[in-house]
């Protein structure tokens, strides 16, 4: 988008009522494109930078080292960053959760949109979070019925993304139809309700998802999703995730 | 300049021919010029994108836009800065500071008024309270009750400025929370019909303010095609009289020039949005003569 050629053209005369004591007699209207052709004002630059250089040394601190770079596009049905990912909000959310209810996270849904960029080799910050998850998005976990658990294996097999998922594990024949799902290794009872840890966007229908519709609690972790990694990367020394066979298809 | 589209408005064009040199005799020591300055969504975005930003290389920047405000106000020192709404929630300045730094660099910069947009909401109504020491400018809000809130009494359904004995009567406007951002942020907030409110306050403004010049600092968003019923700034101006302009936000819609809409009775209005995260800056000058001067029987609108 280039608006600097903004400046606009037109002119135009209207029948427009007449204002007492004081009259509108014309209108002129533009909007400016500011870019670098302006000068800053030094002042404000210099009021501006402190806080600049704060924020970037805390968040250039290095809080622990990937072997590789990841990408979520390495993978059909799973990734090692998607990997990565559900499981960091596996394991940093279910002990929460836990504590607050007395149930365990049954298994973990996010989407592929959601990763927002790459993890690359090397030092890993709290920068890198920013730009894996800049929104806001923060954890809920939806008590989801069996039936609706079917949904979603639907709704996963007929995505064929590879949508983050963690401690769930489902195999597609070559034809794209679930042949086996599996929550903790133990296979899923459709007539069981289960704990989905999932995003405030997936929970409201973000993505058609629309079987978190059903839910019949919901729980907000008051816990965002950036902050999870943080977390996990602060305890962590060093990432190594692989794409692994938690969803898979057959080829034969 | 972008030829095409002056051709394009015919009916402009030929109502511009009957006109010969209109106007340009009534200048006069009695001219008055009021510039209004505006922005919408600027979403933290306190530094400039960078050169390799793949959508706005080079775009934006408070230290910039001060600049270009500055010299604009040299120029016309009755100028209002007024800004739309979403001033948070965007960059890490956010996340670290919770709108501290935006505040105080609008202040910096002599805004006049903002109004709320939802994501002004993103740390709940203790997050926005917290910051508003920070806020040397009013917010203006019309359509949100904040009685049983911790915003109340914070917040000003209008305000009216004089500028070189121009009233100008500024009122806000914003959007749906439910649905839109979390309960337990908004709490107790009430909103109240944007149009029914609109209607009040260009009662109001007009009629008990006197006010020469009405403008809605709204957070509604430009135009719902596929949701009619939705308010929108362009259904607001076609549902209301007495308001000149209509300054908007939300949908970051980044607007070539004002959009012009036929209001209740037939009259002009000016819808304007500049997109988002401070990359364009709203200018709409208004210029008033006495009636004396008002030989004419319209308004020119150069947009
Ligand atoms: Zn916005």
């Amino acid at each position: 988008m280039n608006f600097k050629n903004l400046f606009l053209v037109l002119g135009l005369l209207l029948a427009m009522s007449c204002k007492t004591p004081t009259d509108v007699y014309k209108i002129e209207g533009k909007n400016i494109n500011i870019n670098d052709s302006l000068p800053t004002i030094t002042s404000i630059e210099n009021f501006i930078k402190p806080y600049r250089e704060n924020i970037n040394k805390d968040l250039d601190s290095v809080l622990a080292y990937s072997v590789d770079t990841y990408s979520k596009a390495d993978g059909y049905l799973n990734t090692a960053i998607g990997n990565l990912m559900a499981d960091v909000i596996y394991d940093e959310a279910d002990p929460i959760f836990f504590k607050r209810t007395g149930e365990h996270i049954d298994f973990v849904l996010m989407n592929h949109g959601g990763i927002r960029s790459i993890i690359s080799k090397g030092p890993i910050s709290k920068r890198t979070a920013f730009e894996l998850m800049p929104f806001e998005n923060s954890i809920v976990v939806s008590k989801l019925p069996g039936a609706n658990v079917k949904e979603l294996l639907d709704y996963l097999a007929r995505a064929k993304r590879a949508h983050p998922i963690s401690k769930l594990k489902i195999v597609l024949d070559k034809d794209g139809q679930v042949i086996e799902s599996l929550v903790h290794e133990i296979p899923i009872d459709f007539n069981k309700t289960y704990y989905v840890a999932t995003n405030d966007y997936l929970i409201n229908g973000g993505d058609g998802m629309d079987f978190f519709k059903d839910s019949e609690e919901i729980f907000v972790l008051d816990y965002k999703i950036r902050n999870a990694l943080i977390d996990y990367f602060m305890k962590t020394d060093t990432i190594n995730p692989v794409a692994d066979d938690r969803f898979i298809q057959l080829k034969e | 300049m972008k030829r095409r589209e002056f051709i394009q408005q015919t009916t402009a064009a030929t109502a511009l021919v009957g006109l010969g040199g209109f106007g340009l005799q009534s200048f006069s020591s009695s001219l008055k010029k009021i510039t209004i300055l505006h922005t919408n969504d600027v979403h933290s975005h306190i530094d400039p994108f960078g050169p390799q930003d793949g959508r706005n290389p080079n775009q934006g920047g408070v230290a910039r836009r001060a600049s270009l405000i500055e010299g604009i106000r040299a120029e016309n020192p009755n100028t209002l800065l007024l800004d739309a709404g979403d001033i948070f929630q965007g960059t890490p300045y956010f996340n670290y500071y919770g709108g501290e730094l935006e505040f105080k660099l609008m202040s910096m910069l002599k805004y006049d008024a903002a109004t709320i947009g939802n994501h002004d909401f993103d740390n709940g109504l203790e997050g926005l309270y917290a910051q508003l020491p920070h806020a040397k400018f009013d917010f203006i809000s019309a359509n949100y009750d904040f009685s049983n809130t911790i915003m109340d009494t914070h917040t000003k359904p209008y305000k009216v400025f004089v500028k070189n004995g121009i009233k100008i009567g500024v009122f806000g406007l914003g959007i749906q929370l439910e649905g839109l951002v979390d309960k337990n942020m908004y709490k107790e907030t009430v909103y109240l019909d944007p149009v029914e409110i609109a209607q009040d306050m260009s009662r109001i403004l007009k009629e008990n303010e006197k006010c020469d010049l009405i403008i809605c600092l709204s957070h509604l968003g430009y135009n719902y095609r596929n949701n009619t019923d939705k308010p929108s700034d362009l259904s607001l101006a076609a549902a209301t009289k007495d308001i000149d302009l209509i300054i908007g936000g939300h949908t970051h819609t980044f607007l070539k020039k004002p959009t012009i809409v036929k209001n209740s009775m037939g009259q002009n209005v000016l819808v304007n949005q500049v997109g988002c995260f401070g990359i364009n800056l709203g200018k709409i000058d208004f210029y008033f003569d006495s009636a004396k001067n008002k030989t004419s029987e319209g308004v020119s609108i150069l947009v």
